[in-house]
């Protein structure tokens, strides 16, 4: 799950197929026994080769898995921060993939700083059952960092003001 | 165990937990994958659908397919913040949230509170978009898009 783990940052180059696929399972896989075979019916195409696309989009990484999305609010975390840190930019490559590795954090990246009003290069999805949960995960955050990290926010959202999809056109 | 739209009240069994769990970590490419997952859990095709369908409907699952990887199709992706006076955030927010580019947008509880993700379809539009916010809203953006990925996945166990 290390930035090490995954495949290089090349960018795949998209068949018309890829992206007619992309298009129709973008809402989601089909819920029926053979999902595969009732694209490729769709598209005109084997399912061997639907399967085939997939898994070297997935190989590629442009799919980094086909799974289930939980809504973790409904699962009882209901209270999702946006943890922000100052840390010494020579340690982050080692301590990114310590703090990701957390099972209560499921977004962890380095970002640009924008001084003097935005000091912190490195940002976690914290996610918790309460605020109080989510503060007892940032101390633990704040312990694995140590010395190398200057100062900490965190920032809970208080309205989703757009939510949309991927959007990706077919092009025609 | 089923349940509709609105229901909030359906409760996951156990077999539903298990299903959570072995379906955030990946889904089998072949011709029968519902059969390779139900056989794991050991319970038929047809119930692994109906109760897939079931955890969709409930709001269980937000969505149950492939997950994209936006960048590595050659488009663009950042995380932008602004500071918006608490008078003037209306306004802002409805020019923000009228661009397409716009695919999720967060009220957060901070000087910097308005936070949303800019997605386009070429990697240099979105400095594009960045600008035209600039100018139409008269307040700068901090542009932050991702200089190094430690992790990304959702996965919770239940």
């Amino acid at each position: 799950m290390s930035a090490s783990a995954s495949p290089s940052e090349t960018i795949m180059v998209l068949t018309d197929l890829d992206r007619k696929l992309i298009e129709l399972t973008q809402a989601g896989l089909p819920l029926v026994a053979r999902p595969y075979h009732q694209l490729a019916g769709q598209m005109g195409i084997s399912a061997d080769e639907v399967m085939c696309r997939l898994q070297h989009m997935q190989d590629c990484g442009v799919i980094r898995r086909i799974a289930a999305v939980p809504n973790h609010y409904k699962l009882g975390f209901r209270a999702n921060g946006m943890t922000v840190w100052d840390v010494d930019d020579s340690e982050i490559r080692r301590l990114g993939p310590q703090v990701g590795a957390l099972d209560f954090v499921s977004h962890c990246y380095q970002r640009p700083r924008h001084l003097p009003l935005w000091s912190y290069n490195f940002f976690a999805m914290v996610h918790g059952a309460d605020r109080d949960d989510v503060q007892s995960h940032i101390a633990a955050i704040r312990e694995l960092l140590g010395e190398h990290c200057r100062a900490h926010d965190v920032l809970f959202s208080t309205r989703i003001l757009k939510k949309t999809g991927l959007r990706l056109k077919a092009r025609e | 165990m089923r349940g509709s739209a609105d229901d909030n009240t359906y409760q996951l069994d156990q077999t539903d937990r298990q299903l959570l769990n072995i379906l955030q970590d990946g889904f089998p490419i072949c011709e029968r994958p519902y059969l390779a997952v139900a056989e794991q859990v050991g319970i038929n095709e047809e119930e692994l659908i109906r109760r897939i369908e079931n955890l969709l409907a409930t709001n269980y699952l937000t969505r149950f397919g492939p997950m994209y990887h936006a960048e590595r199709m050659g488009g663009g992706l950042s995380l932008a913040a602004m500071a918006i006076p608490a008078g003037d955030f209306e306004r802002v927010n409805l020019i923000v949230n009228s661009l397409p580019e716009i695919a999720h947008n967060y009220e957060r509880d901070h000087a910097f509170n308005m936070w949303f993700v800019v997605a386009t379809e070429q990697r240099e539009d979105v400095e594009a978009t960045v600008k035209k916010i600039q100018a139409l809203t008269g307040y700068p953006v901090y542009n932050m898009p991702k200089i190094e990925e430690f992790y990304v996945g959702l996965r919770f166990a239940v």
